[in-house]
């Protein structure tokens, strides 16, 4: 697998040929808002922050990063709301600005 | 005393279940219940047929009760809720099951009315699904009559049942419409919330070629927010509208609703949080889900089903013994995915290893490993006969492994 690394601040952040972290522990909220900006939101609202924390406290809690349907049904923000804020797919991006692995709930 | 095995669900995987462990212990050392809420046993690859006039009803329901051996009892109820603290199962009817081992092997229900819209006027006149007998059966009326215009095949979300299937439903509407003269008057897209035709990249792109090949036309990243059926409008959470006269949708999928009801089983769709490798649940050491219940991260599929059954026979021995549990359930799924004209194409994957072009080495093989061939579509009809004879009966499948097997496979596939 191709790994590429983006670099912040001197560091170097390992991600897979998707860009999703390799290693979540890398994460930090710095990198999330530079994450934000090359998927193209320009700023990371308090209500982005609610989702993304959602997500990655999910997935540090159980393993597996929840799909759009759990992320409607538990996040607090309905669906709609969620594709306003992240556009085409917000479990996806949510997931990448938030350093943890792509969901895997599509199989 | 005899260990107490309460099985939920009478269908692929409880039936098989129920069987395998019949074998392993007498009446004596173990009493095996089967709960399902009525008796008639969908043998659910047949629904694909349906609609295209290629298999009836009648031919593929049966009693469940008749697919059990001698020695389970059946209750024909529904669960009402498991208490896992107090290792009981209450049933609709007022009885109470209590038990030494649980398997949930309930499956997932269809959830139309998740979507909005979908429900509402237009529902089985202009929008269909083929999950269920009788969308199928009323689909099949509806494509007799279709006279030509924009057919949409769709799923709203994964997790769905076999995966695969709505594809094969696009390639054998265009077989139909073919077959009938009137393809040119048909307009096929195929709508999918996933970035391709399949989720996994090496089928992905060949099936992409398949539908390109058949001209229907694939719209990926499209989450449905809602259907306007009368309308005639498939609308996006962002906003994007695909235009249908019939819509053929494959609609959310979720738990048994008992799940939901019952503290500590289930997760916010109603899966069964499990193990992936020895079938436990998260929830209960003495709580095993098996087949679409689970919430694993396989293919809703009966050969998956098939595969974990010997797994967790294994296991259900074991935890009854007070050994430690085997944990080699590997993921392995195997398909059969049908292309029209009687060809198919077949995969075969696991939780590690994607599916792979090369060749499937069997019985009958060896059979080609994601290309049509007429030998693939042979094998998906002859495997109707191996359900209710071989798998039903938790018998293993000649020349078929639980474990996934590499041989054959093409690890690095030419570029397509």
């Amino acid at each position: 697998m191709t790994m590429t690394a983006l670099e912040l601040e001197g560091a170097l952040v390992e991600r897979d040929p998707e860009g999703f972290l390799v290693d979540p522990a890398q994460w930090s909220r710095e990198l999330a808002v530079e994450l934000g900006h090359e998927a193209g939101i320009p700023e990371l609202t308090p209500a982005h922050w609610q989702v993304v924390e959602f997500m990655r406290n999910r997935y540090l809690e159980t393993g597996t990063a929840p799909s759009i349907r759990a992320l409607g049904k538990e996040s607090g923000v309905p669906i709609k709301e969620l594709y306003r804020l992240f556009p085409k797919g917000p479990a996806k991006l949510a997931a990448k600005i938030g350093g943890i692995p792509k969901p895997r709930g599509c199989i | 005393m005899a260990h107490r095995i309460v099985i939920l669900g009478g269908g692929t995987g409880g039936t098989m279940i129920a069987n395998r462990l019949r074998r392993v212990y007498d009446e004596s050392e173990a009493q095996i219940a089967v709960v399902d809420r009525d008796d008639r046993h969908v043998y659910q690859p047949g629904l694909l047929f349906v609609p295209f006039g290629l298999a009836h009803v009648e031919d593929i329901v049966r009693p469940r009760h008749r697919q059990l051996r001698k020695g389970v009892e059946f209750h024909e109820t529904e669960v009402e809720r498991v208490v896992v603290e107090e290792t009981a199962v209450e049933l609709a009817n007022g009885t109470t099951l209590p038990y030494d081992v649980l398997i949930v092997a309930t499956g997932v229900v269809l959830q139309p009315e998740e979507t909005e819209g979908m429900t509402g006027p237009g529902w089985r006149e202009n929008v269909f699904t083929f999950y269920d007998v009788p969308g199928a059966e009323e689909l099949a009326r509806a494509l007799d009559g279709f006279e030509g215009g924009r057919v949409v095949v769709n799923l709203v979300d994964m997790p769905i049942k076999c995966p695969v299937a709505p594809l094969e439903f696009a390639f054998l509407v265009d077989a139909y419409f073919t077959d009938r003269g009137t393809r040119g008057d048909v307009e096929l897209t195929y709508v999918t919330p996933l970035d391709g035709a399949f989720t996994k990249p090496v089928a992905s792109e060949r099936l992409a070629g398949l539908l390109a090949e058949k001209d229907v036309e694939l719209v990926t990243e499209f989450a449905v927010g809602e259907v306007d059926g009368p309308g005639g409008r498939l609308v996006s959470w962002d906003e994007r509208e695909v235009p249908f006269d019939l819509l053929v949708t494959v609609p959310l999928h979720g738990g048994a609703p008992y799940v939901a009801r019952s503290e500590g089983l289930g997760d916010e769709l109603g899966f069964v949080p499990t193990d992936p490798h020895t079938l436990q649940s998260v929830a209960r050491p003495n709580v095993f889900a098996l087949g679409d219940a689970a919430n694993l991260p396989i293919s809703k599929a009966g050969s998956v089903t098939h595969f974990e059954g010997e797994v967790l026979t294994e296991n259900v021995r074991r935890f009854l013994a007070g050994r430690e549990l085997d944990s080699s359930y590997d993921g392995h799924a195997n398909c059969f995915i049908e292309t029209g004209f009687g060809k198919a194409l077949l995969i075969d994957f696991n939780y590690e290893t994607e599916p792979l072009p090369g060749r499937f080495p069997g019985p009958v093989g060896p059979l080609p490993l994601l290309r049509e061939s007429r030998l693939n579509h042979l094998g998906k009809l002859m495997f109707q006969w191996l359900y209710w004879h071989a798998l039903l009966p938790g018998r293993d499948i000649p020349g078929i492994s639980a474990e996934m097997r590499m041989g054959g496979k093409e690890r690095r596939p030419e570029p397509v």
